[in-house]
């Protein structure tokens, strides 16, 4: 069998090369390689390479919602000791970009549209300076005269289908409502989201001529060239950005944002290097955010619990302009049953902060709702949640009649639900009361959208039988380095410590970047590619065929048995090739998805509603496991959003004048150490042709799809009250709490 | 008048302590001395990302001014482990997966150094059911104690994992 | 932050000298750098405490005096606090982070600012942090601030957990100042906004915080709860904190004081007078909540706080009469 001859990957690869190597790498429990290098603080993370000449820049963020940034006093702070410029440029964005946007975002920053848009950098000596002087910078504004609401609720708000998205309908589901045996319509809300990586934004810009490098912390390296390149008019062959260590992103780091515009732009008018890092308060109020929503669910099923209709119809809000919506819908597509259908996503246009990708942007929010809904038919009907959820997986997707090219989602139950001991769950609320807590327990499906975009990367067999993998692909946490390195130790029968994975730099084969848990499956394959040409080599000089050469440990061994070293075949040249992936028509040919269920057991308190989650399970499908250990931790990452989904993290804003009231870590609540408890992650082997070459599907995501939906079932098991508004907050609870001085209902 | 250099000890290191008093110990670790293991996550100590050990004992470098510390003697990642010579604490993160972006780890490790020493010292916590009793290195004690430090990518129970294993270790029954 | 100077207090009594002069007290700096960077707080004068030797914590009679540099951890940790005076350990224990603890001071966590969003943001109107400039929060989000104690001028929380416990424990605040020493039980140490919300405390300009003193421990049983969004490292939506003694099955006497529902630690004497001589009940629990909140007063967002001090008052009273 020969290589594929188009890097578009239209037909699923069954060869399934990865299990028929020898050197048993791939899918293990490894280490990360860069591991000691993070444990000994010796990462060098965007902020932190030390630049000869090097000042200190600080964003000046608008103080009013909406209207015109009319004068700027630069002239007061530049008289400060050690200001050494204030730089005010149209080609300053007003909003970041959003992900894969390729072009600028909205710029000219004179124009205020959201309240704490930057309107202005100050730039000085040193760090303290130039805080000290952003803050004393004075800015007059003139108010837009006839401003947009800043609230996705006000009257009179324009609200419009969401950009590049048609609603999915099919046969009637009113009719639906109207003849099922049991119906469900309820509305759900969730509050706006924020990524907060640990690390904040920040870049180091200079220019070597007319060329620009950054040092900056992004997710997504080839498309962030070409966004500041956009904006300062640049073309992109003059940008370079270095990332290698990214502190987080979790999509605020998908595309370009305030910081390492300006700090380009004053590089440039200083001719010195600049850096800019956002503060924490900064890194809220200016990058992005996920859009609230309000969910309208309808569920209508037969006697047997079998969904003929289902309705998913969400409001969300963005600038105006925007084309991101919030895709809420996006895995009630094909996710359960129920042909009578109406799923439909419609955008409030406000003066907001940009609404983008948050992790998961679509099921995070959508999943949690649509979960907690059917939780709420099978009490009507009377049968267990995770039976419901069987009842209900349709063969094709609804409407669209795509086959799926695989689905773990019934192992997920019944593995998750035996691990976890489901069987013990009190099929009624209120039955589970140790000391001052109700106890209870919830399950909800997992299920995030797969895709693969396009990716290539350079792998080079050394002459002194190393390999090197060479990609701008970044690690964001993700565990790149160590899956791609896998990869290629796999397929080139290399052991691990002779294989290295350079990253995040590009002036390096472009990779698919970190983003919709497409970056370890495509730029994966890339690297797949590139070792099969690699292989395609050897062979040859062992005049065999690529899929009987075997190497192992650097011996290369061919049918007659002979096994050579491959320095010896090698004879002193390095053989490099760069492989390269695109999605094709397999992409269309099939609904892919990666698949889970979670199980959650929560403690209630009985007098003051908190509520603390006590133990999770999660059992997951994504394709074949590249690394268990960094999967595992993916998975387990999901969760602990799910956490802060369900009980603790909300953007608040003030109504009045637009401003984000919760700005800063102290008050947006991500869960700390002591709301995490055991989380047991059981991942499901499997191998999904269609999705990748590797026949492996992602994973970054998917421990965020439903969890929050889980913990918010097993708040009504535990004490009986069914809160739509998320986060669960305790003023939502106590108000139907049972009477705390009784025991079990 | 003469000026006398005022210095602190970072990893054993005399170290000149910066003239404005505004500068943070975090930036003057980070920016005056390069020492840039220890990470700024939110200068305003709501995320620990920044702690480090003075006289043994964690805080957050963002909310101490380094003119504040004349004579102590700081402990950063850095002086814990090199990737070449990591301390047990260092290899059990490595092992156990208790990091993803790394951004928070060196604060994490600083503060389960510490973290060890209170409980060796016999410090209750908030998780400690009656605070005069001698503290147990229990999972709720131990999440308790380590929620000074915020990990976004959620790797909490690998962290606690390889706390346990270390204080196992050192505490064999 | 704006430029300031920095000196080093050798002695109490330099540093009395410097406040004197209009420095400003720096100890742990943990509230005070944290407002800095935002310019909430702009002194240009700094005055370190660090080496007044301040941080001793010895017994005085049968009661504790307790530094103003002894750090909440080191206060928290002290073996007489943990076996004598639980709930102060317990309270501490509750607050911030083990970093913060490490840092924060007695003198200074009594000092410590609200926590109202609207006070530490400069582009919102405040009359606590700058006169006269009106009040945002009582008609914004105001879900963490005070349903009792509250004026026109203002509605924000004293968020800190220590002085609920030390108001519980009947403690006093040792002062030094231009007008010589002073001795401020707690329950008078933190002043409700009225017409000046300006000022949180009743220190004069000049005077300072030298000890903290513990009376006589009254052998109670002692809980301290708090209740919040996260299971740690946030404030309170209400903490509690009750030191009660039982005989023949009833409450013999008690001491019970609120965190975060006014805008002082609170402390109602008509609440333990319902409780005092009375048989441990729900009803009677009851009756306590309806005396404690019968002019608390919500502003949409806080409402629940209302209901919620109900519920956790009678959830420590049984908690602490259990047995």
């Amino acid at each position: 069998m020969h290589l594929p001859l188009s890097d578009m990957y239209n037909k699923p690869d069954e060869r399934n090369l990865l299990d028929h190597m020898h050197q048993g790498v791939i899918g293990k429990p490894l280490d990360r390689p860069e591991g000691p290098l993070k444990v000994s603080g010796s990462a060098t993370y965007s902020a932190e390479w030390r630049i000869d000449g090097c000042v200190d820049g600080v964003l000046v963020l608008a103080s009013i919602a909406q209207g015109k940034a009319t004068a700027v006093h630069q002239d007061e702070v530049l008289a400060r000791d050690g200001v050494l410029a204030v730089i005010v440029d149209p080609a300053m964005p007003r909003r970041s970009a959003q992900g894969m946007a390729t072009k600028a975002p909205k710029q000219d920053v004179a124009n205020v549209e959201y309240f704490g848009q930057p309107v202005a950098l100050v730039v000085a000596e040193r760090f303290e300076q130039a805080r000290d002087a952003a803050l004393a910078l004075r800015v007059d504004y003139a108010d837009a005269a006839d401003p947009a609401p800043l609230d996705p609720h006000a009257a009179g708000v324009k609200v419009e289908p969401a950009p590049d998205s048609k609603p999915t309908e099919g046969g009637d589901l009113d009719q639906a409502m109207r003849d099922a045996a049991y119906t469900l319509d309820v509305e759900y809300e969730t509050p706006g989201h924020a990524s907060a990586a640990m690390e904040p934004h920040a870049t180091i810009a200079q220019w070597q001529g007319d060329s620009l490098i950054l040092h900056a912390s992004y997710q997504m390296l080839a498309y962030n060239v070409k966004e500041i390149a956009g904006c300062l008019g640049l073309s992109t062959d003059k940008v370079r950005i270095i990332a290698p260590y990214v502190g987080g992103g979790f999509g605020s780091k998908l595309g370009i944002t305030h910081e390492a515009v300006s700090a380009a732009l004053a590089a440039r008018e200083l001719g010195r290097p600049v850096r800019v890092v956002m503060t924490r308060q900064h890194v809220f109020q200016t990058v992005m955010r996920r859009s609230e929503t309000l969910q309208r669910v309808r569920l209508a099923a037969d006697a047997a619990g079998r969904l003929i209709g289902l309705g998913h119809e969400a409001l969300v809000s963005n600038l105006p302009g925007e084309q991101f919506a919030e895709p809420v819908t996006q895995a009630t597509e094909f996710l359960y049953g129920g042909e009578n259908r109406l799923l439909k996503v419609e955008v409030a246009r406000i003066c907001r902060l940009t609404a983008g990708s948050v992790r998961a942007p679509g099921e995070a929010v959508g999943m949690q709702v649509l979960e907690a809904a059917m939780d709420e038919l099978a009490e009507k009907i009377g049968i267990d949640p995770v039976e419901l959820r069987k009842r209900n997986l349709p063969a094709k997707v609804p409407v669209k009649g795509t086959p799926y090219s695989s689905r773990m989602l019934v192992e997920a139950l019944e593995q998750g639900a035996q691990a976890f001991g489901w069987a013990a769950r009190k099929n009624r609320p209120c039955q589970t009361r140790e000391g001052d807590w109700w106890v209870g327990m919830g399950m909800a499906s997992a299920a995030r959208v797969n895709m693969m975009v396009p990716a290539k990367a350079r792998v080079t067999l050394k002459a002194d039988g190393t390999a090197l993998v060479e990609t701008d692909q970044t690690d964001i946490g993700t565990g790149t380095y160590a899956i791609l390195g896998q990869i290629a130790g796999e397929m080139l029968g290399l052991p691990i410590d002779r294989v290295m994975v350079k990253l995040g730099d590009t002036a390096l084969p472009p990779g698919a970047g970190s983003g919709g848990s497409f970056g370890a499956i495509s730029t994966g394959s890339a690297v797949m590619h590139a070792c099969e040409a690699i292989r395609e080599k050897l062979a040859r000089k062992l005049d065999c065929k690529a899929e009987d050469l075997a190497i192992q440990d650097g011996v290369a061994r061919s049918p007659e048995g002979h096994g050579r070293p491959l320095t010896d075949l090698l004879a002193g040249e390095d053989l490099a090739e760069t492989g390269s992936v695109k999605p094709g028509k397999t992409a269309k040919d099939f609904s892919q998805a990666s698949y889970g269920a979670f199980f959650a057991e929560v403690a209630v308190h009985a007098f003051t509603g908190e509520v603390r989650v006590r133990r999770m399970t999660g059992a997951f499908g994504f394709g074949r496991v590249l690394n268990a250990k960094t999967a595992r931790s993916q998975c387990l990452g999901g969760m602990v959003w799910g956490i802060g989904s369900a009980l603790t993290e909300e953007l608040v804003f003030d109504t009045r004048d637009g401003h984000l009231v919760t700005h800063d870590l102290a008050e947006y609540h991500v869960p700390v150490h002591a709301d995490v408890p055991a989380i047991e992650v059981i991942l499901l082997e499997e191998r999904d042709a269609a999705a990748s070459p590797l026949q492996a599907k992602g994973v970054g995501e998917l421990g965020i799809c439903g969890a929050a939906g889980a913990i918010a079932n097993a708040v009504y098991n535990a004490c009986g009250v069914r809160v739509r508004s998320f986060p669960l907050t305790l003023d939502k609870i106590i108000a139907d709490l049972p009477d705390p001085f009784a025991s079990a209902a | 008048m003469a000026t006398t250099l005022l210095t602190a000890q970072v990893n054993g290191t005399p170290q000149a302590l910066p003239q404005d008093p505004r500068r943070t110990l975090l930036d003057w670790l980070r920016d005056d001395l390069g020492l840039t293991g220890t990470k700024k996550g939110c200068d305003h100590g709501q995320c620990g990302a920044c702690t480090v050990l003075v006289e043994g004992r964690r805080i957050n470098a963002c909310l101490s001014l380094a003119a504040l510390h004349e004579g102590d003697a700081i402990e950063t990642i850095e002086g814990i482990g090199t990737p070449d010579a990591l301390a047990p604490l260092q290899r059990a993160f490595v092992a156990h997966d208790g990091f993803q972006c790394g951004y928070c780890t060196p604060g994490q490790i600083c503060s389960a150094k510490a973290l060890m020493a209170e409980l060796a010292e016999g410090w209750p916590s908030a998780a400690s059911v009656d605070v005069s009793a001698r503290p147990m290195p229990t999972p709720d004690e131990l999440r308790e104690r380590m929620s000074g430090n915020l990990c976004r990518c959620g790797a909490y129970s690998n962290i606690i994992a390889a706390l346990e294993e270390v204080i196992a270790a050192e505490n064999p029954a | 932050m704006k430029a300031f100077t920095l000196d080093h207090a050798r002695s109490a009594e330099e540093a009395l000298a410097s406040l004197g002069q209009g420095h400003t007290a720096i100890a742990g700096g943990t509230n005070l750098v944290d407002l800095m960077k935002l310019q909430v707080a702009a002194p240009d004068r700094l005055v370190s405490l660090r080496r007044t030797g301040l941080d001793a914590i010895v017994p005085e009679g049968d009661g504790l005096r307790i530094g103003a540099l002894v750090t909440n951890a080191d206060c928290a940790a002290d073996m007489r606090v943990r076996q004598d005076w639980p709930l102060l350990s317990q309270a501490i224990l509750a607050g911030a982070s083990p970093q913060l603890r490490n840092r924060a001071t007695t003198g200074g966590n009594l000092c410590q600012r609200t926590r109202c969003g609207y006070f530490y943001d400069t582009t919102q109107a405040c009359n606590k942090r700058e006169a006269g400039t009106g009040c945002a929060a009582r008609k914004g989000f105001n879900r963490i601030h005070a349903v009792l104690g509250t004026s026109d001028a203002c509605i924000a929380t004293y968020p800190g957990d220590m002085a609920v416990a030390l108001l519980a424990l009947d403690a006093v605040v040792l002062t030094e100042g231009p007008f010589g020493p002073r001795q401020i039980p707690l329950a008078m140490f933190h002043r409700e906004p009225g017409d000046d919300p300006t000022r949180d405390n009743v220190l004069h300009p000049g005077e300072m915080i030298t000890a903290v003193k513990l009376p006589a421990p009254t052998g109670g049983r002692q809980v301290y709860r708090k209740v919040r969004d996260r299971a740690s490292y946030a404030f309170a939506l209400v903490s509690v904190a009750v030191d009660l003694s039982m005989e023949d099955g009833r409450i013999a006497r008690c001491a019970v004081a609120f965190g975060s529902l006014g805008t002082v630690p609170w402390r109602d004497p008509k609440v333990e007078a319902v409780l005092t001589g009375e048989a441990p009940s729900p009803a009677l629990f009851a009756e306590a909540a309806d005396v404690l909140l019968r002019d608390a007063r919500g502003f949409g967002a806080n409402d629940f706080k209302i209901p919620l001090a109900a519920r956790a008052l009678a959830a420590t009273l049984a908690q602490a009469t259990k047995g």
